[in-house]
């Protein structure tokens, strides 16, 4: 674990990066000039200016600072794993200005007390925290949460991630109430009683290896479900961390037929099959789990065909003496948030699957647009919040250069290209020490 | 020869032909008057219990004395993690105490793989979860080789709960690499999906089982699967799965009929027919412990050959 360093410059100049944002099109190169965190000169080229800390963006790529709405960061309840801060620190140097705690802590963050807190401890970071709060009490699916209050202290959605609202009548009164507010409910589909005990996908992969199955299917029923919902609530739905391939076919059909209806996936369910289980290591123990080749091809055609809206890390830290395990006693999650570039320039661009601009949307307008956030402006009087990252350079992942409290990943050792060189937000100025 | 072994899943032939043709010596060793060998004397081997056995634990202890191996027993009931000590801990303490080989059955499938990454001594799986139990399936191998003259398109059809039987698998994996035919049978609901990948055979119908097979080796019901809602009862299931005489009969065949035990007698085999002309049931047992000394013998580096 490296500690991080954030910097609060008076005068900061970024010079000669090409500015790319996918709300805007094609890149232009441009001069930026930030004074306490404001933009304040935006030119074709800026000279002559003292006292500036200076960021040579030659070869790099500035963009509007990206957003990761779906992360742990454990706080309150396991602050062993993961704190705001350390959770902030690693989505800093995952090039994320943004992040959105689910509420499944301990206690479940149902309460406004809980929220403004994790917003408070995100004040000395670049990263501006957007709680999203537990839909039901306690996320047992029995009582709605205050969602109203909720929303005051600064919940931007609803959800009782980790499992899914735990009936239809619940999940139908979340839905009908959250609609008043605008706001959406983020559904984790999985069908619980057709996953108990499960420890992995359920196919050729765990008949093989004699791990109990969690079926695609029982995501699929409550993709299905909910979107059924949508229909008669009239509430937006966001479907969590999607990964199969029916469900994929699932929200195409329902976005054709005009209901609000958005998606995500994380970085590891574009790029691992359930083939990767069979070494039993519990750093490849997810939920919902690594699925197909099937399911990963139908992801990445949902990616490119927009069905896919936003790339969401699911950034999940567990202590190394939880996943150090065998593999049906560890608890399910990866920590995600500084390999979601790698990957996503590895596995997505570089195939040729997205262009550049595609990815980038799923992580800075897609996700702001489903919360009703502001999407960053590179204009004069705006708050600067900009990621400035390298997309072809190289770098073997370690545990050791982590922010992270956590070093559960199965991508450990994996070469990757696409690096983030420094980040924006709030007044602060963060720069890697590793490009 | 690999250092380990986890599962028969990718073992290749010859070494499961060496490991029966050793097996058959030491059974020869084994009906001698003193039936001990000095081969593993100074080796410390420890049987790692996490489940309850009583005859896989003792076939192995057993196993090890005759080998003259010093064997030490650990038995924990529940999971490791239970006890609040990581299967971590309790192997590298035990390792700390300087053990040669190390014997394991757990309820979590893939145990016998973490406990490689953990210690450098060989790890024999004795059952690991519904994953494998490959010295169950060598022995299976060894009885019906010693009754057939060999496994070599031999039809073996398994009978009864596929999905949570680690019998079944290694038994699978080991026989198809032998050369022999694999079938298995039982009600579709304890049948785990994408079973036609193995290449085998499936059967819904016992009689048709017993029409294609020249062995049954029939896997013990257990009653809880029926609380899970997996099947109706064990009534039913004896009555549409139960291997009897009569269905024998109606098919006119002489059949192997093996059991990896412990048995429900009158359930998945009627009473009788446990203890008959066709149940290998007791050489299985005997056979055990031979290639339980076989895979030590093989596994533990001692290159001394056999008298």
């Amino acid at each position: 674990m490296q500690t991080i360093k954030y910097q609060k410059p008076e005068r900061l100049l970024i010079k000669n990066a090409n500015y790319l944002d996918p709300a805007e099109g094609g890149p232009r190169q441009v001069d930026v000039l930030i004074e306490n965190g404001t933009i304040v000169r935006v030119e074709h080229a800026i000279d002559g200016v003292d006292g500036a800390e200076t960021i040579d963006g030659t070869g790099k790529l500035l963009t509007p600072g990206w957003l990761d709405m779906h992360v742990h960061f454990r706080e309150p309840g396991r602050e062993d794993e993961e704190t705001v801060k350390s959770g902030c620190a690693a989505a800093t140097a995952g090039g994320f200005t943004g992040a959105c705690p689910m509420p499944n802590t301990e206690p479940a963050a149902d309460t406004r007390g809980i929220i403004e807190y994790m917003i408070a401890e995100a004040k000395g970071t670049p990263v501006d925290v957007y709680p999203i709060a537990a839909a039901t009490k306690g996320r047992k699916g029995r009582e709605l949460s205050e969602m109203a209050d909720l929303i005051e202290g600064g919940a931007v959605a609803f959800s009782d991630d980790g499992v899914a609202i735990a009936t239809a009548e619940m999940a139908r009164r979340a839905m009908e109430y959250a609609s008043m507010f605008d706001v959406p409910i983020i559904e984790h589909c999985e069908e619980p009683s057709m996953t108990e005990g499960g420890a992995m996908n359920e196919s050729a992969v765990s008949t093989r290896l004699g791990l109990p199955g969690m079926p695609g299917v029982a995501e699929d029923i409550i993709v299905a479900r909910d979107i059924l919902l949508t229909e008669i609530t009239g509430a937006r739905l966001h479907i969590a961390h999607i990964s199969t391939a029916r469900s994929v076919e699932l929200v195409r059909q329902a976005k054709q037929r005009g209901l609000p209806v958005t998606c995500e996936v994380t970085p590891h369910h574009f790029t691992l099959t359930d083939e990767a289980v069979a070494s039993y290591d519990a750093n490849l123990k997810m939920n919902p789990p690594l699925r197909t080749q099937n399911d990963v091809d139908a992801i990445i055609e949902g990616l490119a065909d927009g069905t896919i809206d936003v790339i969401a890390t699911d950034h999940a830290p567990h202590s190394p003496e939880e996943k150090d395990v065998e593999f049906q006693a560890a608890p399910f999650g990866i920590i995600g948030l500084e390999t979601a570039l790698g990957l996503i320039m590895t596995q997505l661009v570089e195939p040729g699957h997205l262009r550049l601009e595609e990815a980038l949307h799923k992580i800075t307008l897609a996700p702001r647009n489903i919360l009703r956030l502001p999407h960053p402006k590179l204009a004069v009087g705006q708050v600067a919040n900009l990621t400035l990252f390298d997309p072809k350079h190289e770098w073997t992942v370690e545990a050791s250069r982590f922010y992270s409290k956590s070093r559960n990943t199965p991508f450990l050792g994996w070469t990757l290209r696409g690096r983030v060189h420094a980040v924006i937000n709030k007044g602060f100025l963060w720069v890697s020490p590793d490009v | 020869m690999q250092k380990h072994l986890l599962g028969l899943e990718g073992v290749p032939r010859e070494e499961i032909e060496l490991i029966l043709k050793t097996a058959f010596s030491f059974k020869e060793i084994l009906s001698r008057p003193i039936p001990k060998v000095p081969t593993l004397r100074g080796k410390t081997i420890v049987n790692l219990f996490f489940e309850p056995s009583t005859r896989t634990r003792i076939s192995f202890e057993l196993a090890e004395k005759r080998l003259s191996a010093d064997t030490v027993n650990f038995s924990a009931s529940g999971s490791s993690v239970q006890k609040g000590e990581t299967l971590r801990d309790t192997i590298r303490n035990i390792e700390a105490m300087k053990m040669d080989m190390v014997v394991i059955r757990h309820s979590a499938a893939g145990a016998p793989h973490f406990l490689t990454r953990c210690i450098d001594a060989a790890v024999i799986n004795a059952g690991d979860g519904r994953h494998e139990h490959p010295t169950q399936a060598l022995l299976d191998m060894m009885t019906l080789q010693e009754r057939v003259g060999k496994l070599e398109g031999l039809k073996v059809a398994i009978v009864g709960d596929i999905l949570h039987s680690r019998v079944a698998r290694s038994n699978i994996y080991g026989l198809q690499t032998m050369g022999a035919e694999v079938a298995i049978c039982g009600p579709k609901t304890l049948i785990p999906v994408e079973a036609d990948q193995w290449g085998v055979e499936i059967f819904y119908n016992i009689d048709d089982a017993i029409r294609w097979a020249d062995a049954l080796n029939v896997l013990r019901i257990q009653l809880e699967r029926q609380r899970t809602g997996l099947f109706p009862s064990l009534r039913e299931y004896a009555a549409h799965f139960g291997v009897t005489r009569a269905r024998l009969e109606a098919a006119q065949k002489d059949l192997i009929i093996m059991h990896p035990g412990p048995i429900n007698r009158g359930i998945e085999i009627e009473n009788d027919l446990a203890d008959s002309e066709f149940s290998v049931i007791l050489n299985q047992v005997t056979n055990g412990v031979a290639v339980r000394m076989a895979v030590l013998y093989l596994k533990s580096g001692v290159t001394e050959t056999l008298e």
